[in-house]
């Protein structure tokens, strides 16, 4: 749509000036933003817009890094053509493991998916002369043209990535297939009343989120510069979960608010461990700490993540200056902190306002 | 779960909200950016090189100080760092102080390449020193050789670090191969005519080992060839310990890590199965598998299953007081890295601090990355190490030590034994006839 080329060119244009304006290293951190909001976004999708719980976002990730990296190895095909291999093949497999994901749901799903982020990485373990074993497989950054940074170079495409991938499930979520995903999340059985195939528009969040993470490894791999098995551990696929809720599920701008979380949180603890002083064990695991804190503090304060609360504070700052304070007592549906951003005024929410907090996934 | 809501109409007015999040995207990451660019220094006042002032000298590490690799790895890089502390206290080197900046990278490649950038790109380091890890330093490898940042003494036995393409990287312990030649010798020498079993980690580490082994012992000794999966080893290796009995394997040897070593030792004494026991020093450290062994049987073994294990060292053993580095180790540890044990980590920080130290004296005042890396390329054999072998880095050797000495545990207590050998990846295996070299008396005599 039209709308989302608009904002998708603004925010380019914004990041050319943020990246031309800082150092080499600060264009490293936004091009792992855009990385990061890569593979959030897709798992935004699958588990805020479709209701599917997945800890194996990393696996996919897995799969499109080593795509890259086999490809790069053995052939010297255009980066272009390597990265759609990594989207096409994670995909498949997104498309594979889908299919017989349709039948789980919840928890069970999640622990479908944790095999995927265990056991994935163990075959470049197992074969390791094709996969490169510990040292992993090298992967050459693209030559930037003319005397662009190279790093700076990398960052761009990493970051017009990012926007066309956001632009296209901007597109999607607003579609028929949003609109589907939404139902089969919200009540599968009334979603399959309505003549919605429900299995396959499960499959087809899967396969979308696995082409999401496919992008996203790829683009890692090349900001690494190796390929090993050590990047994909099951951290990373927890890690992206919490980003996921943290930034806001089922939002894609909070996508960004999940991938900024995820890059600048280790520094900022480690900054404040030195702060005060404390040991490097206690210093080291701060970092933890925090993240878990912060995990607990946006649940309980603003279940819909960063992008919720934002949409809820900026109601509240216009509801305060165009509208005038609302009388003690009246109700106040509005502010509740849980409405979901964007959604009609004009509805009121089906329960009542001292409703317990409404689900985390309900933000569309 | 909770049944949710009627389905929402699509938004409208979702677009100028829209483009003032990516604003507040913009400006966030911008400002979050100025600050962290705030912190980048610059060398100025007789500079020669990134990181280095007239009166200071930064460098920097990556090591796994979070996370299932840190127990005992942490210790390294704070034991380095007494060393640096120690040397500042007497003025620092050629009247610089030494900054070492450690980061975290809980053993993950990602996290490694990130925080090596965040060294070089922003704290401005002179060169890495004493990182750890074979995943972990091979992904900042291309990084700190592409901006030619010397990545000294990566404790890792891995093979890749002497290559030709990377001239600014130099490792530290001898290489797993040249290791395996060692103790393969030992035993084609001292139990000829005996059947041998392999059990190894199915990586890099235990096939470099296994292929040092093969160099030395004749194929038709070897019976059994076992392994297993770093990643999912979560019990007694039963199948392989019964596997190597069925086969008749009279010696059995180890490329293990310390909890795979408790993990074979239990299953073995569980069925009565006594063979010769032939470990690599990664899996072999007396106090570290001790522990192991009574945690996993739940304190109903212990160091007795280690008796008459066989083992190497290419530093002196912590048990053994009367050594002058082991006494001068303690004196430095206890003044400036109060409350750490003495063991082989610890061992190996300090080894790696003070040999940074004599490489920063070698080069000089006019201090710059390349004559730092010529100054160990030619005078490595001459720096004083606690080392049982002198370091042998060369224009085309990036290893560090290329020898161990052959050692015996009983009691919980590692013993050496007979005399030092020296290999490479190619080559044979000779005996070593230099003599170690003492501790600075400096350091032996601080109070």
């Amino acid at each position: 749509m039209l709308r989302h080329l608009l904002l998708g060119a603004v925010a380019a244009f914004g990041f050319y000036i943020l990246t031309s304006a800082i150092s080499s290293f600060n264009d490293f951190r936004v091009g792992e933003i855009a990385v990061y909001a890569i593979a959030l976004a897709g798992l935004s999708l699958l588990t805020g817009t479709n209701g599917q719980i997945s800890l194996g976002q990393g696996a996919f990730m897995a799969v499109g890094a080593y795509t890259l990296g086999v490809l790069m190895t053995h052939t010297h095909l255009p980066l272009v053509v390597d990265v759609l291999a990594a989207i096409g093949l994670s995909g498949a497999l997104g498309l594979v493991v889908g299919m017989p994901a349709t039948r789980l749901k919840g928890p069970y799903l999640a622990g479908m998916t944790l095999i995927l982020a265990l056991g994935l990485p163990r075959i470049a373990d197992k074969y390791s002369t094709f996969f490169g074993g510990d040292q992993g497989l090298t992967v050459n950054s693209p030559t930037p043209p003319g005397t662009i940074d190279p790093q700076r170079w990398l960052s761009w495409i990493e970051i017009v990535g990012a926007i066309v991938v956001l632009i296209l499930l901007a597109n999607l979520t607003r579609s028929r297939f949003g609109r589907s995903f939404r139902a089969v999340r919200d009540d599968e059985i009334a979603a399959g009343l309505s003549g919605i195939h429900v299995a396959r528009t499960k499959v087809l969040a899967f396969t979308v989120a696995a082409s999401c993470a496919g992008l996203a490894g790829a683009f890692l791999g090349l900001s690494v510069g190796v390929v090993n098995t050590g990047e994909f551990s099951l951290t990373l696929s927890i890690y992206l979960l919490a980003g996921m809720v943290l930034g806001g599920a089922g939002s894609l701008v909070g996508a960004w608010w999940g991938a900024i979380v995820l890059v600048f949180m280790p520094g900022w603890s480690t900054s404040i461990a030195n702060s005060f002083n404390l040991g490097s064990a206690v210093g080291a695991n701060l970092a933890l700490v925090v993240f878990g804190l912060v995990l607990i503090v946006v649940i309980m304060a603003a279940p819909m993540g960063i992008q919720g609360g934002i949409g809820w504070l900026g109601r509240r700052a216009l509801s305060l200056v165009g509208g005038g304070v609302p009388a003690p007592g009246a109700p106040t549906p509005r502010q509740e902190g849980n409405e979901p951003v964007g959604s009609i005024p004009s509805i009121p929410p089906p329960a009542a306002p001292a409703a317990p907090a409404r689900n985390i996934r309900e933000q569309s | 779960m909770r049944k949710g809501p009627p389905m929402r109409r699509e938004p409208r007015h979702v677009g100028r909200k829209r483009i003032g999040i990516i604003a507040a995207v913009l400006a966030t990451s911008l400002i979050a950016g100025a600050c962290s660019s705030s912190s980048s220094t610059s060398g100025s006042g007789g500079a020669t090189a990134p990181g280095v002032t007239a009166t200071s000298i930064t460098i920097g590490a990556t090591t796994p100080l979070t996370g299932p690799a840190a127990p005992g790895y942490d210790e390294i890089a704070a034991a380095s760092n007494a060393v640096f502390k120690w040397a500042n206290a007497t003025g620092g080197v050629n009247g610089r102080q030494i900054n070492y900046i450690v980061k975290d990278d809980g053993y993950n490649p990602a996290t490694t390449v990130s925080l090596t950038r965040e060294l070089v790109q922003q704290n401005n380091i002179f060169a890495t020193v004493g990182s750890l890890g074979t995943p972990t330093q091979a992904a900042a490898q291309g990084f700190l050789n592409t901006n030619k940042v010397p990545q000294l003494f990566v404790e890792s036995g891995c093979n890749c670090w002497s290559q030709p393409q990377y001239p600014w990287t130099f490792g530290w312990q001898p290489n797993y191969t040249t290791e395996g030649k060692i103790l393969g010798q030992y035993i084609k020498q001292n139990f000829a005519g005996q059947k041998i079993g392999y059990l190894y980690q199915a990586d890099e580490f235990g096939q470099d080992f296994i292929k040092g082994l093969d160099a030395e012992l004749p194929a038709t000794s070897v019976v059994s060839r076992q392994n297993y999966d770093a990643a999912t080893l979560a019990g007694p290796m039963s199948d392989q310990i019964a596997a190597l009995k069925a086969a008749g394997a009279q010696v059995v040897c180890l490329g293990t890590i310390p909890a795979a070593t408790a993990l074979a030792l239990l299953p073995a004494a569980s069925i009565g199965y006594k063979p010769q026991f032939v470990t690599a020093n990664v899996g072999s450290d007396p106090p570290t598998v001790d522990k192991l062994l009574a945690s996993f049987s739940k304190g109903a073994a212990g160091s007795a299953l280690m008796n008459g294990m066989i083992s190497d060292a290419f530093m002196p053993p912590e048990s053994d007081t009367s050594n002058a580095w082991i006494q001068a180790i303690q004196k430095v540890l206890t003044k400036y890295d109060p409350g750490a044990p003495l063991d082989g980590n610890t061992e190996t920080g300090v080894g790696i601090g003070y040999t940074f130290i004599q490489a920063l004296q070698k080069a000089g005042p006019k201090l710059t990355r390349a004559g730092l890396v010529s100054a160990i390329e030619t005078d490595a054999a001459k720096f004083v190490t606690p080392g049982l072998v002198p370091l042998t880095y060369s224009k085309s050797d990036h290893f560090g030590y290329s020898g161990v000495q052959m050692m015996t545990i009983n009691n919980g207590a590692a013993t050496t034994m007979g005399p030092v050998y020296t290999s490479a990846i190619s080559g044979p295996v000779k005996a070593y006839t230099g003599s170690t070299q003492p501790p600075p008396a400096s350091m032996l005599n601080l109070k």
